[in-house]
């Protein structure tokens, strides 16, 4: 008998930074339809930032996330600088590239440990995080905060990185290296996990074409885009690294990007190290002109988008922030349709929104509203899967 | 050629204004009517990526950025459109060239009532079901 039932997936997590809905139709198994809410968390950003000085806006921003905090203030600072046509100190300009890097690390990490939870291996998620907590000691260091480094301001950063502190990043930095090479040990080789996110969430390149994804996403289905290579902030014209690319579009190869950049994030981290001159850190902007400026950003999930207009005053007529998940969480309409529901907590998790979501998913009947699951159920249901994968390629290895 | 001088070619007369910013910051000032004429072309015959739509309530009316991103010169070109009619506001929709644009357009809608012709699914994208009929809260009047 088909069941037709439908699963709401959210909204309200403790851990999550963004509510978001996912309401999945399945009929039996297969996801046959999906419906996205979101605006759980509006906050009215770009409309509060219009009551703001420019000064104040980097701070506002900065709020839009938990995770990518530098991204958005990174942007705006860029979109000021490009209204106003501002030069930046070179210092400064290395000096948020590093940041930029280092939170790039830290939050493929954290997306790692939790896909490594959500499909049954709670010791990738202890590690990964394990792992994540040097990076964020740095920032400390560096800025008095683990989260919300409020470096960023137009014409400049807010601290400089003193000069004792060079080696203990550099050790902090060398010694991730390792840990990032047990990762790529652990999860590329790993026959269970390979047969758990090889094929599944696919998106295929016209998909990301058509549906504009941005970031991993975008370059774990082939698409060649990298803001930092493209329309190059900061110094990324000036170190040497590659933009990671795969083609296949599974889980399999958003996973592979992003524990692939790491590596490249460490190695432009280590040339900015090498390279930062001493100088200035600040162009002591006062007035902004007229204008509108945009600008952009590589987060760790994708391009990040300002566009700033200025009336001459000290505040932004208007202030525009489009956030990379805004694209990739929309993709889900076509990543998670036709796959199964064991499989769904993994694929929304995949475009690395705001994955806590997916932790609180509840099966319904369609037409009585009964509770069939919770979402710890169908954690453990995608869970189960990798264990009936593990025995089957063991049994497999044992006839052999 | 390169993309501007190709971008010229096929748009010619729908260019209404032309102006660099900066060498990889474009604005393009166009006919509201042009819209999916335009957007069709940048998208589907020139491979531009859609980042997104600023949508301002300005003294002369609702104006509308569409952003296009050209990656392989991290070239932006914004698309201006100027609806100057503030009490019925409407445009075509670019939502069945491609999906990309929904979100965008149903934020646009709610947040300063312009309504999108054609949109397959033009309901509130942020705002809460309970927030008033005709209260948008982007207008600055």
């Amino acid at each position: 008998m088909s069941h037709k039932v439908v699963i709401p997936i959210g909204p309200y997590h403790p851990l999550q930074e963004e509510p978001e809905l996912f309401r999945l139709y399945v009929e039996g198994e297969k996801v046959v339809d999906i419906d996205i809410v979101i605006g759980y968390m509006h906050r009215g950003i770009e409309e509060l930032s219009e009551h703001k000085h420019f000064d104040q806006v980097a701070f506002l921003v900065e709020r839009i996330c938990g995770i990518c905090s530098t991204s958005h203030p990174f942007a705006y600072v860029n979109a000021m600088e490009d209204l106003a046509k501002i030069q930046v100190p070179e210092r400064a300009l290395y000096i948020r590239t590093i940041i930029a890097e280092m939170e790039r690390i830290h939050s493929h990490l954290l997306w790692l440990g939790l896909a490594g939870h959500f499909i049954g291996y709670n010791t990738v998620w202890m590690w990964a995080w394990k792992y994540r907590e040097p990076v964020l000691d740095m920032f400390e260091m560096i800025s008095g905060n683990r989260n919300h480094y409020a470096m960023m301001k137009v014409g400049g950063v807010r601290r400089d990185i003193k000069d004792q502190d060079i080696p203990v990043l550099k050790k902090a930095i060398d010694e991730l290296v390792p840990a990032v090479d047990m990762f790529r040990g652990a999860v590329m080789d790993d026959p269970v996990i390979k047969a758990r996110l090889k094929g599944i969430g696919i998106l295929t390149k016209q998909q990301a074409i058509d549906w504009c994804v941005v970031g991993p996403t975008a370059r774990a289905s082939g698409i060649n885009i990298d803001v930092r290579r493209d329309d190059p902030y900061g110094v990324y014209d000036r170190v040497t690294w590659n933009v990671i690319l795969e083609k296949d579009g599974d889980i399999f190869a958003k996973t592979k990007v992003r524990i692939l950049e790491l590596y490249e994030s460490v190695s432009i981290i280590r040339q900015c190290l090498d390279k930062m001159p001493k100088g200035e850190i600040d162009a002591n902007i006062k007035d902004i002109p007229p204008g509108e400026g945009i600008g952009r950003v590589e987060a760790p999930r994708g391009e990040c988008f300002h566009y700033v207009r200025s009336d001459g005053t000290n505040r932004p007529v208007r202030h525009k922030i489009r956030a990379p998940s805004f694209m990739n969480v929309a993709s889900n309409k076509v990543a998670a349709v036709g796959g199964t529901i064991s499989d769904a907590a993994i694929t929304l998790a995949a475009v690395d929104p705001c994955y806590c979501c997916t932790e609180r998913l509840i099966v319904l009947d369609k037409d009585s509203y009964r509770k069939l699951m919770n979402g710890w159920d169908l954690i453990k249901l995608s869970q189960a899967k990798t264990e009936e994968l593990k025995k089957s390629i063991s049994s497999r290895q044992s006839q052999i | 050629m390169s993309i501007l001088d190709e971008i010229k070619d096929r748009l010619k007369d729908k260019i209404l204004d032309w102006h660099e910013h900066a060498a990889r910051r474009i604005y393009i000032t166009i006919n509201p009517r042009d819209i999916q004429e335009v957007a069709s072309t940048l998208f589907k015959d020139l491979a531009l990526r859609f980042t997104i739509a600023t949508g301002q309530d300005t003294p002369g009316g609702l104006e509308i950025l569409y952003h296009f991103s050209f990656d392989k010169t991290g070239q932006i070109i914004s698309v201006r459109v100027l609806i100057e009619d503030k009490k019925k506001p409407q445009i075509h929709s670019i939502t069945p060239l491609f999906p990309a644009a929904e979100w965008i357009e149903r934020e646009i809608w709610e947040m300063l009532g312009i309504n999108f012709l054609g949109h397959p699914n033009l309901k509130r994208l942020l705002l809460a079901e309970e927030w008033p009929e005709g209260k948008y809260p982007l207008r600055k009047s």
